[in-house]
């Protein structure tokens, strides 16, 4: 395998964000333990814009490095801003993934696009975000 | 900070004897074992010499020792050359699901070239039931391949009691011995088998060299071609420092086998212990007594195998991790798969595997190390933070 950015490494061992937000705004919950990575993550959204983002993560060196990154980057930004956030941006930021490992960032993307659907529907906003199937929205732990 | 190597499996370090008795064939005594002149019989003589020594560590005559470059290669000549040499009895192999893949693949291709395969399941604790091999022989089977010991959890196949089955049934018998040889007693007679791969690296030896053993008589089709080397069975010039190498760590090993049995292994129950006492969820894989003196396999919930890993690599400890997540095909062990660990499990594995060099004092520091480590991860996993909070409300 291909050796992991200094980026990559400074936020598996130091995350940013690591946690819950016990009145979080939006929570979403992707990826399933047999494939080997689940993301949590937390928003707090005031005034449509993200004032804090935490996560949980089970996963490998780039799962936890790729949550600490996309939480780092949504917080200031407004829900339209993370909208666009993408896997490839998380991926960018951390000074590039190994091949086998890009994975990792499209599981953060979907986390994130996750907990702002959530964030929607708590709203009683029709959500615009389109889930991809086969992310594991809906896996029940167990 | 204390450095501690644990992926004995993965590879070992080259014993200074080891390295002293290679070093004189890279220079001064570096000629081609095929020339007739003394510089060419120079190198002959070490080669013969290692492969005298190999085999007596085995129980096997030089003439059944045949060098190759790695474990791997030797698990390939064996199934290949075996089914191709003896292909007009019948086209039916049996090997085990645990097998490492250098002996799954080279299968995978046979069947594709028309051999039909049976692939033996084992029980939870990795053993393959004799039984099982006998009801799977039929008329048209040539070959069984059983590892002797698994590379991952360890367990000690009941090669003895299959043996038996297949010298009854006049099937050819090969195992993979690759993990065991230097660990174990390793003994072809007392096997009962006809041919048997080891790598010198595995117990150490240097990497490059490695050994086929087949018994006087059998045939196999060479999977190298164009050279006089290893009497016509593998060409190419002989990789001598390394046979050499292979030479004298079978020599050593010969010594000190039951010494790195009773000593490793006493360590390997310290470090379970410890880890099985300070470690919530934790699963030992592999037999409880028929396993490796120097293995220990363990699956924790809750936690990723490579987090792990690279945490544990940052306070200077060396193991491999069993995870999903590190191999390319994002897939679980299929030795995991087929012992039936639970797949959420199976990624939250780590190989630990000792060596003569290790001491008491390593074995309490990574006791020391890893259960913060696990802790800190859980604290950090949705999945822990469930089960909590299912424990609440339970």
């Amino acid at each position: 395998m291909e050796q992991y950015s200094s980026k990559v490494m400074e936020h598996f061992a130091q995350p940013h964000n690591v946690g819950e937000i016990a009145d979080a705004d939006g929570v979403g919950t992707v990826g399933n333990p047999v494939c080997g990575d689940v993301m949590r993550l937390y928003i707090k959204v005031e005034n449509n814009i993200i004032t804090d983002a935490k996560f949980k993560t089970f996963g490998c060196g780039a799962a936890i490095a790729t949550s600490s990154m996309v939480t780092d980057l949504v917080k200031g930004k407004t829900i339209e801003e993370a909208l666009k956030v993408s896997n490839a941006a998380v991926a960018e930021a951390l000074g590039g993934l190994p091949k086998v490992k890009m994975h990792c960032s499209v599981l953060a993307e979907e986390a994130l696009r996750s907990a702002l659907d959530d964030y929607y529907k708590k709203k009683g906003i029709p959500s615009p975000v389109k889930l991809s199937p086969d992310a594991g929205h809906e896996h029940e732990m167990e | 900070m204390r450095k501690v190597y644990l992926d004995h499996a993965a590879t070992t370090p080259v014993h200074p004897k080891v390295l002293e008795a290679m070093l004189p064939y890279f220079s001064v005594r570096f000629g081609n074992p095929s020339n007739l002149h003394d510089v060419g019989r120079e190198a002959k003589n070490a080669v013969d010499e290692a492969r005298e020594k190999t085999a007596l560590l085995i129980g096997a005559k030089p003439e059944e020792i045949f060098f190759t470059s790695s474990g791997a290669e030797s698990n390939n000549f064996a199934l290949k050359g075996l089914a191709q040499a003896n292909n007009q009895k019948g086209n039916h192999i049996i090997v085990s699901q645990i097998e490492h893949f250098s002996v799954l693949h080279p299968v995978k291709t046979l069947e594709k070239s028309g051999f039909k395969v049976t692939y033996i399941e084992t029980d939870k604790t990795g053993l393959v039931d004799p039984a099982d091999i006998a009801k799977a022989i039929t008329k048209e089977t040539i070959l069984v391949s059983i590892m002797h010991a698994n590379n991952e959890i360890g367990t000690i196949e009941p090669i003895e009691e299959i043996s038996k089955i297949t010298q009854e049934k006049g099937v050819l018998f090969h195992t993979d011995a690759v993990a065991s040889t230097g660990w174990i007693p390793v003994d072809v007679k007392a096997l009962g088998v006809d041919a048997l791969s080891l790598a010198g690296h595995q117990f150490y030896g240097p990497k490059g060299a490695a050994a086929l053993f087949v018994r006087k008589g059998v045939r196999i089709k060479p999977q190298l071609e164009g050279g006089i080397q290893e009497e016509g069975r593998r060409a190419g010039t002989e990789n001598v420092p390394a046979i050499v190498g292979l030479g004298k760590a079978a020599e050593l090993a010969a010594a000190e086998v039951p010494h790195r049995m009773s000593s490793v292994s006493a360590l390997r129950d310290r470090l379970q212990k410890g880890l099985t006492e300070k470690i919530s969820h934790l699963v030992i894989n592999g037999h409880p007594t028929r396993r490796l003196p120097h293995n220990l396999n363990v699956s924790m919930w809750y936690v990723e195998g490579e987090s792990m890993l690279l945490f544990l690599n940052m306070q200077g400890v060396s193991v491999s991790s069993g995870s999903a997540c590190t191999s390319r095909s994002l897939k679980s062990s299929h030795v995991l798969v087929c012992i039936g660990t639970d797949a959420a499990v199976a990624n939250g594995t780590l190989l630990l595997s000792l060596g003569a060099g290790n001491t008491a004092e390593d074995i309490d520091y990574v006791i020391d190390t890893l259960p913060p480590i696990v802790q800190r991860l859980r604290e950090m996993s949705p999945l822990y933070e469930d089960m909590i909070k299912k424990e609440k409300v339970g």
